[in-house]
């Protein structure tokens, strides 16, 4: 069974990406008691899944591993890795709050040196790359992954490629008696930093992208440019593995749209200038990355890196909302529209179309176990009538990493407050 | 008619957008439009050579006030409603309603072009669906084909004979219509009560606008 110590001085955080990292680590360092939960196996969120950051292309990895050098570092921090909120009774400064931990089938022997996954044949989509390929059902979520320790499958536990695998560990670490458990503990407050998710693509209908194997999303495009990605870091179209150097960048496909996102998903502008920069090292002056726009959205400092990659004579922009993707012959996609400075249309080629899907809360249409307001949106809201549950990062608004940050610290400093305010009551 | 032209053109000044809201229909959503271009991307009358400004490029115009080369454009007669652009339209601008709305107001205050092939149509539909309460299209494909005279009419039928026989074999084209016969509705002089009383409230509701508007 998994023990918890949790008080109602305790902080409990919710998802353990970018923000919940944050906001339990700026806790913890002041001394209070965090309870980290995250659903995925590792935590980093969606911030691992990039392969760089803008405006200073560094890699993700970097921030991270700084973050996890804190975490380590800390035994105020209790880190509950495959758990999901399941309900929260009680009221701020007295929370009761209900977990569901699903089995991992590996404890903490395991040194992930990888003799389950050979011994392992079955593969399962690799959810850490979005699906663009397949893992052993015995695998390390991503190299970066903390904990660093291997996840079985539940689809292989109770068949002879579970047994293999508890046969190849040389550590006793395949433990395949696991159960799903649920633990309830107490906490003063709370951070909900459940974060977000890709707008699905296939609801923009005239894009193509459930059609046309040569249009991909913002967040695949990342997985393609990494070296630990499923193409290697090679950009490598889909439908006949061609080098894709004649790249589309649509912006605002599903953002700032009342049939799909309402909101300016902010991050999108700068992703896709930042894209630009993956294409022009891979391929230098063959490299052609063609932007179309309604408007840029590279908000304050951010204004310099778009001037750089405007000067760029290998990268285009067209002022227009792609009005439609079709596909010639040869497999490659099709942009259609009108160019509105000058009103002129086009249907232009490319070998590969990314669409820079929007910012969607992880947390629309999911209730969340306690009254949150949220927004038109589905974002979470402060709820004046609740005043233990903080939102932080993506759960509150669409955010780059940078104001992701800044919004977990903000929520971090309020939740202390509360849990300050029970330790002064209890004396 | 073209009286009605001047004085909106006087009362309204300078303020063509403002005229546009308060006098077309659905022109309330002009100012809605964030010219991202999906409209007029969408749009699949793109290849006809009548097709001078695209939705979005009406829009602006309105807004940047220019009245003359909106209501001398062809652009909003040459809507199809595909409704294309109003399903697409990121702000949910019913762009296709807005269109009608601008054409049917240039009609209204004579400033519709002369000899407008769709114009013409909607005018030709409606005198022969209100007659009986129901179209009579033999009737209404001879108003078309005859409509730049005889000889082009005849070339135009015998091309399209082999569909109308076609047509006319299974069952769903009845060449009796030719002479006022064929399908009506049931109470003709009902439906033509209700169309008159449309029409009063429509004029009462137009006049009054035409005659407050603008003046605050």
């Amino acid at each position: 069974m998994t023990s918890v110590v949790a008080t109602n001085q305790t902080i409990l955080v919710v998802g353990g990406g970018i923000s919940g990292m944050t906001a339990a680590l700026e806790a913890a360092e002041t001394g209070k008691q965090v309870v980290l939960v995250e659903r995925n196996p590792y935590l980093g969120g969606r911030t691992v899944q990039l392969y760089r950051y803008f405006p200073k292309m560094c890699h993700p990895t970097c921030g991270l591993e700084i973050n996890l050098r804190r975490l380590k570092a800390n035994p105020r921090i209790q880190v509950l890795t495959m758990a999901e909120v399941t309900g929260i009774t009680g009221g701020k400064g007295n929370y009761s709050v209900s977990l569901k931990l699903k089995p991992r089938f590996v404890n903490e022997n395991c040194t992930a040196c990888g003799d389950c996954a050979q011994a392992v044949q079955t593969e399962i989509d690799d959810a850490y790359n979005y699906n663009l390929t397949k893992v052993k059902a015995a695998f390390l979520p991503s190299i970066f992954a903390y904990p660093q320790r291997y996840v079985i499958d539940p689809s292989i536990v109770g068949g002879a490629e579970g047994e293999a695998a508890k046969a190849a560990c040389k550590y006793n670490a395949v433990d395949l008696t696991m159960k799903e458990e649920t633990v309830t503990l107490n906490a003063g407050a709370i951070v909900w930093a459940t974060g977000w998710k890709p707008y699905d693509a296939e609801k923009i209908v005239y894009y193509g992208y459930d059609r046309f194997p040569n249009v991909v999303t913002n967040v695949e495009f990342e997985r393609m440019a990494d070296p630990r990605g499923p193409t290697g870091g090679k950009i490598l179209r889909p439908s006949d593995g061609k080098e894709a150097k004649n790249v589309a960048f649509i912006q605002c496909a599903g953002s700032r749209d009342e049939n799909h996102l309402r909101h300016c998903s902010r991050f999108c502008c700068m992703g896709s200038l930042k894209q630009t920069h993956y294409v022009q090292e891979a391929f230098g002056d063959e490299g052609k990355s063609t932007i179309y726009y309604i408007d840029i959205r590279a908000i304050d400092r951010f204004e310099d890196f778009y001037q750089k990659v405007k000067a760029n004579p290998n990268v285009s922009f067209v002022k227009s909302k792609v009005a439609r993707i079709t596909q010639d012959k040869d497999g490659n996609p099709v942009c259609n529209g009108v160019n509105t400075e000058g009103y002129l249309r086009y249907a232009t080629a490319h070998d590969l179309v990314v669409l820079a899907v929007g910012m969607e809360p992880e947390v629309k249409g999911v209730s969340i176990p306690a009254e949150v307001m949220s927004d038109s949106s589905g974002f979470v809201m402060a709820d004046p009538a609740n005043a233990g549950i903080f939102g932080a990062g993506c759960a509150t608004n669409a955010l780059d990493v940078n104001r992701a940050v800044q919004s977990a610290t903000a929520a971090a400093l309020r939740a202390i407050q509360v849990v300050n305010k029970v330790a002064r009551a209890e004396g | 008619m073209s009286n009605l032209n001047e004085q909106m053109a006087d009362r309204y000044k300078n303020n063509f957008l403002k005229e546009i809201e308060e006098q077309a229909e659905m022109g309330e959503w002009v100012k809605m439009c964030m010219q991202c271009g999906l409209c007029s991307g969408s749009c699949p009358t793109h290849f006809h050579s009548g097709w001078d400004h695209p939705p979005q490029e009406i829009f602006m115009l309105i807004r940047a006030g220019k009245r003359e080369e909106v209501l001398n454009s062809q652009g909003m007669y040459m809507c199809t409603s595909c409704y294309n652009c109003y399903v697409r339209c990121p702000r949910k601008v019913p762009v296709t309603h807005v269109m009608h709305g601008i054409a049917e107001y240039a009609y209204r205050i004579g400033r519709a072009p002369k000899a407008q092939p769709t114009l013409h149509l909607s005018k030709t539909f409606w005198t022969n669906a209100t007659k009986y309460g129901r179209v009579n299209e033999v009737q209404l494909t001879q108003s078309l084909y005859f409509k730049d005279g005889i000889g082009s009419g005849i070339k135009k039928a015998m091309e399209m004979q082999k569909e109308a026989l076609g047509l006319v074999m299974a069952g769903r084209l009845n060449p009796m219509e030719a002479l006022g016969m064929g399908h009506k509705c049931k109470d003709v002089s009902g439906i033509h009560k209700m169309l008159a009383k449309a029409e009063e409230l429509e004029a009462k509701n137009k006049a009054a606008k035409a005659d407050t508007a603008g003046k605050e």
